[in-house]
């Protein structure tokens, strides 16, 4: 009989709750739900309240822009802040930003932040156990390119435990903050690595009731970006929701 | 080339702290700077509990009305004034931004700032606005105010404090709970 810690449920409990919310669920869910109990964090954070429909104007229409004065171009290399080199699987991750009509979102600001190899945040409430890295800081900032693209040069995250249930595991993740046109296409979110075996028992990654939405997080290996003796390359592609303004200067608008 | 439906959000977790913040994130203008004022507020979750990991950005026009599309928020103090700024709450659920009153996107309209919330326990980030205090022939005239009830309105509006400061409280829920905003862009 395993000992539960107190007040931390079972994951075969929160498994249960999430396979009766994804039962009962439409198809077709593009993002997350908001009211999903199986991660606790959010039974007291999520509106009861229907969202309101809004026309967008004035600042709305308007994101706001980045550029070389903002970001460093070796903000984009997570390995080569400290005095040495980071623990861990060397990776590339790489993509591109595209709008809901599939325009490249040019020249804006992408944030990354994660775990690194042994699953440890550099933050200083992360209680995790494991060893911190004093060559791995796990943040970076880059500006896409007129394509659209991104990339970013770090190590594979591990997996870590947190508090939401017993033996609860978050899948390896990379927390990614993106800008589109427009403020309303603001959005944050975390990219996931193909074949994770903890995807069914992770409340956060299962608050997206539909597997071909969720698929949408999951990186693909890239043997085409990886390099010989150097690293290993991912490709993850981020759409934002449709854009409102419309942009004169694009030309193919 | 993806499917062009939008990539699914997630929480912010609770580990941003260290990542997104930085140096002058909250302060669009100096604090104290002529014309500046303070606005500020609570997070709070369905109990009334301060929310200590949530992150608010906010987006404006200048004084004229006019939302600025210059770089530099990151480092402030070169560009200028660059309507974009963040601010993560206290342990206390507080945040401040020091910044100027925008002006309304067309003569006569009410005034707002457009805002993003993000917090651990919310699983996608939320919109709302607040707006500035002004007369009530101007705030009915607002199409999104117009079709709230008058708590709801109270929830969007920020209170001018006897300081001058602005003061807007975000409920992410119960009996005072923030009206979030859908935009049609987010339909797909």
């Amino acid at each position: 009989m395993r000992v539960l810690e107190p007040g931390l449920v079972s994951q075969r409990v929160i498994s249960e709750e999430i396979e009766k919310i994804h039962a009962g669920a439409a198809a077709g869910e593009t993002q997350p739900r908001l009211d999903f109990p199986p991660y606790r964090s959010a039974i007291l954070c999520h509106p009861a309240g229907d969202l309101r429909h809004a026309d967008p104007e004035g600042a709305e229409l308007a994101a706001p822009v980045f550029g070389r004065a903002d970001v460093d171009s070796g903000e984009s290399d997570l390995t080569i802040g400290g005095a040495g080199e980071p623990i861990g699987e060397r990776i590339m991750v790489r993509g591109r930003v595209l709008d809901g009509d599939g325009r490249p979102v040019r020249r804006q600001l992408v944030e990354i932040w994660q775990a690194n190899a042994a699953g440890r945040y550099a933050h200083q409430r992360d209680q995790h156990p494991a060893p911190l890295d004093p060559n791995f800081t796990g943040t970076g900032r880059c500006l896409t390119d007129d394509t659209g693209w991104y990339s970013f040069t770090t190590i594979k995250p591990g997996p870590y435990p947190w508090h939401n249930h017993h033996n609860a595991w978050r899948p390896a993740h990379i927390h990614f903050s993106l800008f589109g046109t427009d403020f309303t296409q603001r959005m944050i979110t975390q990219m996931y690595f193909p074949a994770d075996p903890l995807f069914a028992f992770d409340p956060i990654y299962q608050s997206i009731t539909s597997e071909q939405a969720r698929a949408r997080l999951v990186a693909a290996y890239d043997h085409d970006s990886s390099q010989h003796g150097v690293l290993l390359g991912y490709r993850w592609d981020i759409v934002l929701t449709g854009r409102h303004a419309t942009l004169m200067e694009d030309g193919d608008a | 080339m993806p499917d062009l439906i939008a990539t699914p959000g997630q929480t912010i977790g609770p580990f941003f702290g260290y990542a997104l913040p930085y140096p002058g994130d909250r302060e669009l203008v100096p604090r104290g700077s002529a014309g500046s004022v303070r606005l500020h507020g609570y997070v709070y979750d369905g109990e009334g509990n301060g929310v200590a990991d949530a992150l608010l950005e906010i987006r404006q026009a200048d004084t004229s009305g006019a939302v600025p599309a210059v770089p530099g928020s990151l480092r402030r103090g070169g560009a200028g004034f660059t309507g974009w700024g963040r601010a993560a709450t206290d342990p206390d659920g507080h945040y401040w931004f020091s910044t100027i009153e925008p002006g309304p996107a067309r003569p006569g309209s009410a005034a707002f700032l457009a805002a993003a919330v993000f917090a651990r326990g919310l699983l996608n980030r939320l919109f709302t606005r607040i707006y500035l205090p002004a007369d009530p022939a101007v705030l009915d005239g607002d199409p999104l105010l117009a079709s709230l009830d008058a708590a709801e309105r109270r929830a969007m509006v920020a209170v001018r404090e006897a300081d001058g400061n602005l003061r807007l409280d975000v409920h992410l829920q119960g009996p005072r709970e923030t009206p979030f905003l859908s935009f049609p862009g987010h339909l797909r």
